[in-house]
């Protein structure tokens, strides 16, 4: 690619916020290594970057900045938010390659592997980007009451998402379980694999650059249980999904979850190695991760009656 | 004023019903005694006269009800759902020709009008089985997947405010979509439950697809913590509704939860102020308020403040406040002397912090529960009134400028469950229902129920939805 001899440039990895690109208030970073899938060679990866160790304080400041962006992002129309997405699909293609370069080496996969991984999430960014104008007349309709009644049902993001990352799945995990939860509307904190946090934070700088407004996703990367319990138990969240939890935290979680009632989307049941994330990310997703951070609103109004009588309304 | 118009005594007969002198739980189609023998007695709470005497579950019974349920499980669930469905359209049928008996025995039994057993519970109540009755062979075209399953044993915990109509709303959808219950009824309004049991028996349901076991809260939580139930469906308070998620937590138990709220019922200077008034009458004194949607926050535009205010003290001074099985009553009695208290402690801290009372002027009748409708002004948005779930009779009226403020008044809440607007303008109408952060928004008109119409809240109102195609999903598995 470039000359041998030439020095490269490391990039300074940092977390996603509001819009900005801050450090983690803490000052804290973390050593990222490569991961190998050789037998004894835990922990003994290849140093790729520091990446910042974020604080509770960092959580706490990425709920304010998810929360003002709710209600634009909400208010805005599902076809502008497809488009966005779909910007965002556009994006990443561009820069497939460093994505394969980072999945490779966050997920101890071949670079063949990789690239089929990173395919496979551009096209979920597009599927989702599709579903957002579509997803309301899945999900809501209207209500043939017994009565005089106009009666609709509408599906409503429910507002401020804390997302737990995969931990195994780097990319196309997180692309899975970041996508739904904004097409509806919703805004998002999401913790990105602990020890593979490297392609989350550069999808921020994806992000920045596709028209999703600032604070509408926001990328922290650090120990997950750190991170996940302040917005577990952050007043300001609606809603949590615990995918890359294992067993004990995420019962922790959706405990302190409790305290005002959110909206907890489950991790699926724990592989024989121990791991949390044993879905199958290639295979079609379906609708639930769309549906889970949905509030339906039922609207009524009287339907009355014309004529020469006059109307009830 | 009382004495504008005279009306004579109109009382439902009682005689229409039959109330046994004790109760069994019903457990596997039989009714037993509580392992520990014990009992506990239920009143009527315009009269506090001892109705019967029922069986108090203890954690043995709720174990015995598990189990019937999950043995009957493995035949209901792989029953095709047409048999089903004629089951639920039988038990529909039956409740429509046993309503008059049903709706005196809700009135006897929980202390509301009989008007409003008889024109909105029952009614309700029979078509709610009817609907999900026709869902139970259609579950393919439901759009939650090509033949969805049920979930198992669903343990069912519902509250006193609307007995029959809540058992409904928990049975018939899981029923319909095969599962097999569980159902605790509250302690102060155990009968409805016992007497559907019954029905249960008419319509030839088979054996543990249905337990009724009555009881206390001990035997709600055994119920829900059981180990060997698979989805929790509570109707109740946030308190408790918290108690339970936490409860869950870790478990692979299926929640929904339909909690407390505050309802902002918001009036616009061009609302039409007579319908209005009818609507925040019906917002907040249907039911005695002890409903969880009630329109317990009124917010008026201040050009209109006094009109409105002064027509409502005028209508509420028309209320009737008596005999619950009179038909000309509007008022009934507070469901009990533990609720009874609550409000009136709650009414007390309002008048504590500054807020100004006014009560219907209407004589309480000496013996049972009962509460004067109530309204407080100088009302903000930090007094308890405003903030707290009274549960009775008791409105909070609060003013606004604009609709911004409106919105921002009545989305100021940890609840989310009701929202009413009046305005002849549609655009406003839509604008604000848009805004407001409500499960159910009633725009000219209020407290209006369907089996067909999705109803559940946002925030701590609790999560999932019951009525409608939305019903279903809480006790599908849908993942």
């Amino acid at each position: 690619m470039s000359d041998n001899n030439r020095l490269g440039v490391f990039k300074t990895y940092k977390l996603y916020v509001g819009g900005k690109f801050p450090r983690s208030e803490s000052g804290r970073v973390y050593e990222v290594t490569t991961k190998t899938s050789a037998a004894g060679t835990a922990g003994k990866g290849q140093w790729l970057a520091n990446a910042p160790q974020s604080s509770r304080k960092d959580a706490r400041d990425a709920v304010v900045a998810a929360r003002k962006a709710f209600g634009g992002w909400s208010g805005a129309t599902a076809y502008n938010r497809g488009q966005v997405l779909y910007r965002v699909a556009e994006m990443l293609e561009g820069r497939k390659e460093q994505f394969v370069r980072e999945v490779a080496a966050s997920e101890g996969l071949s670079k063949s592997k990789a690239a089929a991984a990173v395919d496979a999430a551009i096209d979920r960014w597009v599927w989702y980007a599709g579903w957002t104008d579509k997803i309301g007349q899945i999900a809501g309709g209207a209500n043939p009451v017994a009565g005089p009644f106009f009666n609709l049902s509408t599906p409503e993001p429910t507002g401020v998402v804390a997302v737990l990352a995969p931990q195994k799945s780097s990319f196309l995990g997180l692309v899975s379980v970041i996508a739904p939860v904004i097409a509806t509307g919703n805004t998002a904190v999401v913790i990105a694999s602990a020890d593979a946090p490297l392609p989350a934070l550069s999808l921020g700088e994806v992000l920045a650059t596709s028209d999703v407004p600032g604070g509408v996703v926001n990328i922290l990367s650090g120990v997950t249980a750190e991170i996940a319990a302040p917005l577990a138990a952050h007043q300001d969240v609606n809603a949590i999904d615990l995918t890359g939890a294992d067993a004990e935290l995420a019962k922790e979680l959706e405990i302190a979850a409790a305290d005002n009632l959110k909206r907890v989307l489950r991790p699926q049941p724990v592989d024989t190695d121990g791991a949390s994330d044993s879905e199958d990310w290639l295979a079609s997703p379906g609708t639930h991760r769309l549906t889970a951070f949905l509030e339906t609103k039922t609207v009524w109004h009287p339907t009355g009656a014309l004529g020469a009588a006059g109307s009830s309304y | 004023m009382a004495s504008a118009f005279e009306y004579a005594p109109a009382p439902e007969s009682r005689s229409v019903v039959d109330i046994a002198p004790s109760y069994g739980l019903f457990i596997d189609g039989e009714f037993t005694e509580a392992a520990d023998g014990k009992v506990f007695k239920t009143v009527s709470p315009s009269s506090e006269e001892v109705l019967s005497e029922v069986a108090q579950a203890g954690t043995a019974d709720v174990d015995r009800a598990v189990k019937a349920a999950r043995k009957a499980f493995e035949k209901w669930s792989a029953l095709p759902g047409s048999e089903r469905a004629k089951y639920l359209f039988r038990i529909a049928r039956i409740i429509q020709e046993r309503s008059r008996e049903l709706a005196v025995l809700e009135t006897l039994d929980n202390g509301k009008p009989i008007k409003e057993t008889r024109d909105a519970d029952l009614p309700l109540v029979a078509a709610h089985f009817f609907y999900y009755a026709g869902w139970a062979d259609k579950l393919d075209h439901a759009g939650y997947g090509a033949n969805p399953r049920p979930l198992g044993v669903a343990g069912q915990v519902i509250p006193w405010n609307f007995p029959l109509l809540m058992l409904a709303w928990k049975i018939a959808p899981a029923l319909a979509t095969g599962n097999t219950v569980v159902l605790k009824p509250a302690e102060t309004t155990p009968l409805s439950a016992l007497f559907f049991a019954d029905i249960c028996r008419q319509a030839g349901l088979p054996k543990g697809v249905v337990n009724i076991l009555t009881g206390y809260g001990d035997a709600g939580e055994a119920l829900v913590t059981h180990p060997d139930v698979n989805k929790v469906a509570f109707t109740g308070s946030t308190a408790v509704g918290k108690a339970i998620a936490r409860s869950v937590a870790g478990t692979d138990k299926k929640v929904t939860l339909e909690l407390g709220g505050k309802g902002a019922n918001i009036v616009f200077d061009d609302a039409p102020i007579d319908q209005a008034v009818e609507g925040i009458v019906t917002g907040i004194f249907f039911n005695q308020g002890q409903v969880c949607c009630a329109g317990s926050r009124l917010l008026v535009q201040e050009s209109v403040q006094d009109e409105v205010l002064d027509a409502l003290k005028r209508r509420l001074s028309t209320l009737r406040l008596g005999d619950p099985l009179d038909k000309n009553t509007d008022i009934g009695a507070i469901n009990s002397a533990e609720q009874l208290a609550r409000i009136t402690s709650l009414v007390e801290t309002g008048e504590a912090e500054g807020a100004e009372r006014w009560s219907a002027p209407c004589e309480l009748p000496s013996s049972g529960y009962w509460f004067a409708p109530t309204l407080f002004t100088n009302v903000t948005q930090a007094h308890t009134v405003a903030r707290d779930e009274i549960f009775g009779p008791v409105l909070s009226v609060l003013s606004f400028r604009t609709p911004d403020e409106a919105v921002a008044k009545a989305n100021n809440s940890q609840y989310g469950l009701s929202a009413g607007i009046w305005t002849e303008k549609g655009s406003r109408i839509l604008a604000v229902a848009n805004k407001l952060r409500a499960g159910v928004v009633w725009a000219n008109t209020f407290n209006k129920f369907d089996p067909t119409s999705p109803f559940g809240g946002y925030k701590e109102s609790g999560f999932g939805r019951e009525g409608g195609r939305h019903g279903l999903e809480a006790y599908l598995d849908v993942r």
